[in-house]
């Protein structure tokens, strides 16, 4: 009589791994992956791309958020062929390598509205959520804080309530502009 | 999983091995099933990546998307939100923008749950599917593809190519209303997309679609009738919600119950007639 | 010491850069060479004798590791309170989701394969699933009468107060599990050496990359010796250790436990790890094997504490100018079927039962039972926002009945300096509910909208309301707990002038490794940045007690400050330091200190006020050092089509002490209300059988950023006199009066009289037929 929990993952595989090419924050990588692997997997065990999180394997918390060819994906549910090819971006792809040999990556303007407003709490949610936000004003410099709320809306926080992110994030898109983010007029 | 080069590669493995192959979209759908054991499938067909499953075609008489169309691309394209928002909607109320930039209108389709958001929109607008396989293709209405829960009309080695919209309700009301758990990644509770033509004072014709309120996404085609030809009165819409409540056959689940579904139902139905009134 | 406060500036977190590249290191982050997997394979019954246990031979078991009960080096338990939770259930199973059967492999996808060929035999035995069945004796499950705990706190004369009142109330509230969902789930790494004398392996010393052990050879390490290693996502290492040094029967310097970074833990990692860091270490121990086990969502849902379900009955006796003259409170709570926390939720949760009011005649007698669920445990509040749920939302139809309104009938009968609570604690703080609920109500517009919703809901599908909550939160552990816990802390300087703070306090998101860098910095007079906090490992730091109970920053700060005095006094004493001192002569000092000495640290140990008592037999006296106050405002739209509730606004006023970091201090609050916003409306654990049916995050409805409003946040600060800078605690205020404020929000809004939390749509649109019925 099975239990009813249902099983946490699904059984190897029967093919062999295979080399997936791709770029990942920039470099050229080639993932050694059983092809339906989740990606989410295989990038956090290559080297130093432990960032990426997983919260809920099923595509609804966002703590797996990563750019593949420029769109926000969960990463749990990309399976590893598919990034054939792709352009990647992880959390560790988010500052900007320091131009000056051996000095700290600069932080991107999120990750410093992050540092400054109090974005990140626990911190588990916090790759994927600036993924998000980062994604959101590469395509919108210039969101409305419903804008933002709804870009977010795909990443689930348990700790801060929101409201310090949408601070952050507000920050940030001051930071690199004069204007502030237009706010909807309270009912 | 195997990546065939173009289409009728990929037709031509269907058809060798039909029922072996699960085609294989943007995952979302798929990959979930995939991690809890649910798919007997072990050998999957890229599909992702067919440029003849893209695009979206504008002709005088016509909207045509590709299956592998996006929430995405739904959300950006300029003639949809014009001339069929309530897709747009739909596509919207889907997941969170990572799904939104994987899902495909073709996997929502395909996967047939009956809490999509974008069937009772794709319903509304009388959508037809082009079925293709390597023998040919068909046009077949998707008013009728569902045959039971979680069951279509989709043959074991065919694959959803195109959906087409018919350029005909542009100056029809729209509605669009789905109730979820929450505001934003939720599973649909109750979904009613509708649409009327109002001819002087009366409803020369109505479409309306709901979701999560039964085996499959339908079309309330004897709530329509009532309502069909009539003036909108607090009579016509009484006898169109006690219609409408025999119409479908929602349950109680893990989310909501047949009790709320039904009465939210009929409630959805009086706000898409006060607008109509409106 | 002149120098810019550090103490009140929102200092940027002290590990925030590590988590905004990605690069903190959180469990399943770390990996050691040679690991295996662990999996748990758990009952399918909710009661039964275990017959027998079948191994499908489909699988290749000698890869295996297999752990059950009879493989317990030392006692089958996880000690807390009591000993009788099994870590393993050897004849019996009390929930659906109780472990049975431990397995281990370096393959996780063959390993839950395997999890699935392993059936588990179970003689049914009849089950109970509700606290009423439970406390009939439907079954009894748990000692003599399913009781865990119960308490009877009475003050004056309850029963000589009815006939003197112009109105007797009576309303019964009742509140649901909640799931802690942190976005991390539950995860342990384990290594083990059960001592046989063999020699140490060659190169890895099986410590991971970027930890150093400075504690010589590690338990775990030094393999001619029996000891225990684990590494994980937890609230309280010592806890852990407590419980390994039992299921191991180990002396205690053979257990280390180190907590790694922490994703998140709200109570929900206060005791449940130890029974995962048990689970993981037995694996370690039988394998000689580092194991590594992290459940996933669906396991840490289904299998791990939850938020105690409560059911309150009040009875009140009011004048009709609304002043309490009696209150009589029942207040059960379900504990499932062990007794983990049980008696201190129950403790909390019936203190916290008669809020801060002053009433002359109060009786609670409440009591925790047991049921056949998985046992439920701390959730941030801890038992505070099951009864003031039902006390504040019981004032309110007090209220009603009367004809007074809401906020009038609290200012009636507001606690003052010089009263006493229920438990008899004389108040000797200053307390200013009156000012913190005319902000509150000022800055929420309350009485306007008010008067403007009552115009305009008639005419409108979508009603609106507004309604608060008036109510307090004591910090720290209850009576005599802090002095049972008997914390520590300490500290110790570099050569360099470098400080290092060492406490079992844990950083979960919550700032403490911020607040007590400030509070350090402040007394020492440095910057921030000349402050390490060393992580909690059991090798390294005291025992300061459990991270829980609102108690980090009042109580463990407060020992922090006193330990940064103490260095300093040492450096002054020793006449290497002078007043008005720069970082430069810190640095010579403590070099010079350092050179004639040789260490310059202090332990500092809790010491409590003499001036508090607190009686553990008759329940009564200073159950807390301190309370934070508060009013919280709610404002809320719901659509009549769906009864979909919206919270619009929302206004939390609070005094808490001193706010240690403003950016933190407003997080925790801000998080806090969005945790109950989900217990008031969202959060609803659907049972079947004694287990969570709705275990995934698509089921289990936490609210989204589209979900919650702007929290508007303010704090009051009337220092408290044993708290550093003045400090009170926090962390679990907002979850008190968040679900009743909107609760009294929706009744205000509909008419509907809300009873019960979680308000579903699907509950609230029965109840609007029926109040327009």
């Amino acid at each position: 009589m099975p239990d009813s929990r249902e099983p946490a993952a699904r059984a190897p595989n029967p093919t062999r791994k295979i080399g997936v090419q791709c770029e990942i924050n920039g470099r050229p990588v080639t993932l050694e992956a059983y092809p339906m692997a989740r990606l989410l997997d295989v990038l956090r065990e290559q080297p130093g791309l432990t960032g990426t999180k997983e919260g809920c394997g099923e595509g609804e918390c966002g703590a797996c958020a990563i750019e593949l060819d420029g769109a926000l994906v969960n990463s749990c549910l990309v399976p590893a062929l598919q990034a054939e090819g792709a352009k990647i971006r992880t959390i560790e792809g988010v500052a900007a390598q320091n131009l000056l040999h051996n000095a700290a990556p600069q932080l991107h303007a999120v990750q410093q509205a992050f540092l400054t407003h109090g974005g990140a709490q626990c911190g588990i949610c916090t790759p994927g959520m600036i993924l998000a936000a980062v994604n959101l004003l590469d395509r919108n410099p210039q969101p409305s804080e419903a804008e933002i709320r709804e870009g977010l809306a795909g990443n689930l926080c348990r700790c801060t309530g929101y409201t310090k992110i949408f601070e952050s994030v507000v920050a940030a898109v001051r930071a690199s502009t004069t204007q502030p983010p237009h706010a909807e007029p309270r009912r | 999983m195997e990546m065939p080069r173009d289409l009728s590669a990929a037709l031509e493995r269907l058809a060798q091995e039909p029922g072996a192959w699960k085609p294989f979209a943007g995952g979302t759908d798929l990959m979930v099933l995939l991690e809890a054991g649910k798919l007997p499938h072990r050998r999957f067909l890229r599909i992702w990546k067919l440029p003849e499953l893209r695009g979206i075609e504008v002709t005088p008489e016509h909207v045509t998307l590709g299956a592998l169309t996006t929430y995405t691309d739904v959300r950006s394209s300029e003639v949809l939100s014009r001339e069929f928002p309530l897709l747009c909607r739909a596509a919207a109320e889907t997941g969170s923008v990572a799904t939104q930039n994987r899902g495909t209108l073709g996997g929502n389709i395909a996967n047939a749950s009956p809490a999509a958001d974008s069937p009772p929109a794709l319903l509304v607008y009388d959508a037809e599917l082009e079925l293709v396989s390597a023998n040919g293709s068909r046009w077949v209405p998707y008013h009728g593809f569902w045959t039971g829960y979680k069951q279509t009309g989709l043959r074991a080695n065919e694959l959803i190519r195109r959906i087409r919209l018919p350029r005909t309700t542009q100056s029809w009301r729209h509605y669009y209303r789905k109730v979820g758990t929450r505001r934003a990644q939720a599973i649909s509770k109750v979904c009613l997309a509708a649409a009327a033509r109002i001819d002087a004072m009366r409803i020369a014709d109505v479409r309306i679609a709901l979701g999560s309120v039964a085996p499959t996404v339908l079309r309330a085609t004897e709530t329509e009738n009532i309502l069909r030809g009539e003036k909108l009165t607090p009579a016509t819409l009484r006898a169109a919600q006690e219609v409408l409540a025999r119409e479908i056959a929602p349950i109680d689940d893990m989310r909501s119950t047949a009790r709320y579904r039904r009465r939210v139902a009929q409630n959805l139905l009086a706000e898409f007639c006060e607008m109509l009134s409106a | 010491m002149p120098h810019a406060p550090i103490i009140g500036t929102s200092v940027p977190r002290k590990e925030g850069r590590e988590k905004v590249t990605g690069r903190a290191r959180y469990i399943d982050d770390l990996s050691f060479p040679g690991m295996l997997y662990g999996t748990t394979v758990r009952s399918s019954k909710p009661r039964g004798h275990i017959r027998a246990i079948y191994f499908d031979p489909a699988i290749p078991w000698p890869e295996f590791t297999i752990v059950t009960a009879k493989d317990i080096p030392g006692k089958n338990c996880i000690a807390l309170l009591i000993e009788d939770q099994p870590c393993l259930a050897d004849e019996f199973v009390n929930h659906p989701e109780e472990a049975v059967v431990l397995l281990a492999h370096p393959d996780k996808y063959l390993l839950e394969e395997a999890r699935r060929a392993v059936q588990i035999e179970i003689d049914p035995l009849p089950a109970i699933f509700t606290m009423e069945d439970s406390l009939a004796r439907k079954q009894v499950i748990w000692g003599e009468d399913n009781i865990f705990k119960s308490f009877q706190v009475e003050k004056g004369d309850v029963d000589a107060a009815w006939p003197s009142a112009d109105f007797i109330v009576e309303g019964t509230y009742e509140t649901g599990a909640q799931e802690q969902l942190y976005i991390e789930p539950q995860g342990m790494i384990a290594q083990a050496n059960p001592g046989k004398a063999t020699p140490p392996p060659t190169g890895s010393a099986g410590i991971p990359a970027g930890f150093s052990s400075s504690a010589g050879s590690s338990p775990s390490t030094d393999s001619t010796r029996a000891g225990v290693t684990v590494w994980g996502s937890l609230q309280c290492p010592y806890y852990v250790h407590k419980a390994l040094v039992r299921l191991f029967d180990l002396p205690k310097d053979r257990i280390r436990v180190v907590q790694t970074e922490t994703g998140g833990g709200f109570g929900g990692k206060e005791e449940y790890p130890s029974m995962l860091a048990g689970h993981a270490a037995l694996l370690a121990w039988k394998s000689g094997k580092p194991v590594k086990m992290i459940y996933d969502r669906a396991e840490d849902m289904t299998a791990t504490t939850k938020r105690h379900p409560s059911r309150t009955h009040h009875k009140t006796a009011v004048t009709r100018d609304g002043k309490l003259l009696a209150m009589e409170i029942d207040f059960t709570i379900d504990g499932g079927a062990y007794e983990t926390l049980s008696p201190v939720v129950l403790s909390r949760g019936t203190i916290h039962a008669a809020g801060p009011y002053d009433c002359p005649n109060v009786r609670i007698r409440s009591r925790a039972v047991a049921t056949n669920m998985p046992p439920h445990g701390a959730f941030r509040g801890f038992g505070a926002p099951q009864s003031v749920f039902a006390l504040e939302r019981h004032l309110d139809r007090v209220a009603e009945v009367v004809g007074v309104a809401p906020d009038e009938l609290r200012r009636r009968n507001f606690i003052h300096e010089g009263q006493t609570l229920a438990v008899h604690q004389v108040i000797r703080e200053t307390v200013k509910m009156d000012r913190l609920m005319d902000r509150a109500l000022e800055l929420s517009s309350y009485h306007a909208k008010r008067q403007r919703f009552q115009q305009e809901n008639p005419h409108n599908a979508i009603k609106r309301g507004i309604g608060f909550a008036a109510f307090l939160h004591g910090a720290g552990f209850t009576g005599s707990g802090e002095e049972c816990l008997a914390s520590e802390a300490a500290l110790d300087l570099t050569a360099d002038g470098r400080v290092r703070v060492f406490a079992g306090s844990t950083e979960m998101g919550q700032g403490t490794n911020t607040v007590f860098a400030q509070i350090a910095a402040e007394t020492l007079g440095l910057g921030i940045d000349r402050i390490e906090i060393m992580q909690p490992d059991t090798d390294m730091v005291p025992n300061s007690g459990p991270t829980v109970a609102s108690r980090t920053t009042m109580i463990v700060g407060k020992l922090v400050e006193s330990a940064a005095r103490a260095v300093q006094k040492s450096l002054f004493d020793a006449g290497f330091l002078q007043p008005n001192y720069n970082a430069v002569d810190f640095a010579n000092a403590c070099q010079q200190y350092i050179s004639k000495f040789g260490k310059l640290q202090s332990l500092i140990k809790y010491e409590h006020p003499q001036d508090l008592h607190w009686d553990d037999a008759r329940y009564q006296g200073d159950a807390y050092g301190a309370y934070a106050w508060a009013v919280y405002v709610a404002e809320v739209s719901v659509d009549t089509r769906t009864a979909e509730v919206r919270v619009e606004d929302f206004v939390a006023v609070q005094e808490v002490g001193k706010v240690i970091n403003p950016v933190l201090a407003a997080g925790q609050i801000e998080g806090g209300v969005a945790q109950g916003i989900g217990f008031a409306l969202y959060e609803n654990v659907v049972w079947q059988e004694g287990r969570m049916s709705n275990g995934q995050m698509t089921n289990y409805i936490m609210p989204t950023s589209m979900d919650v409003p702007p929290i508007r946040v303010f704090f009051e600060e009337i220092p408290y006199a044993r708290g550093p800078a003045g400090a009170k605690g926090i962390g679990e205020l907002p979850l008190d009066g968040t679900a009743p404020a909107i609760a009294n929000a929706i009744a205000n809004a509909t008419g509907a009289n809300i009873t019960r939390i979680p308000v579903t749509p699907e509950v609230l649109l029965e109840m609007l037929e029926g109040v327009h019925a």
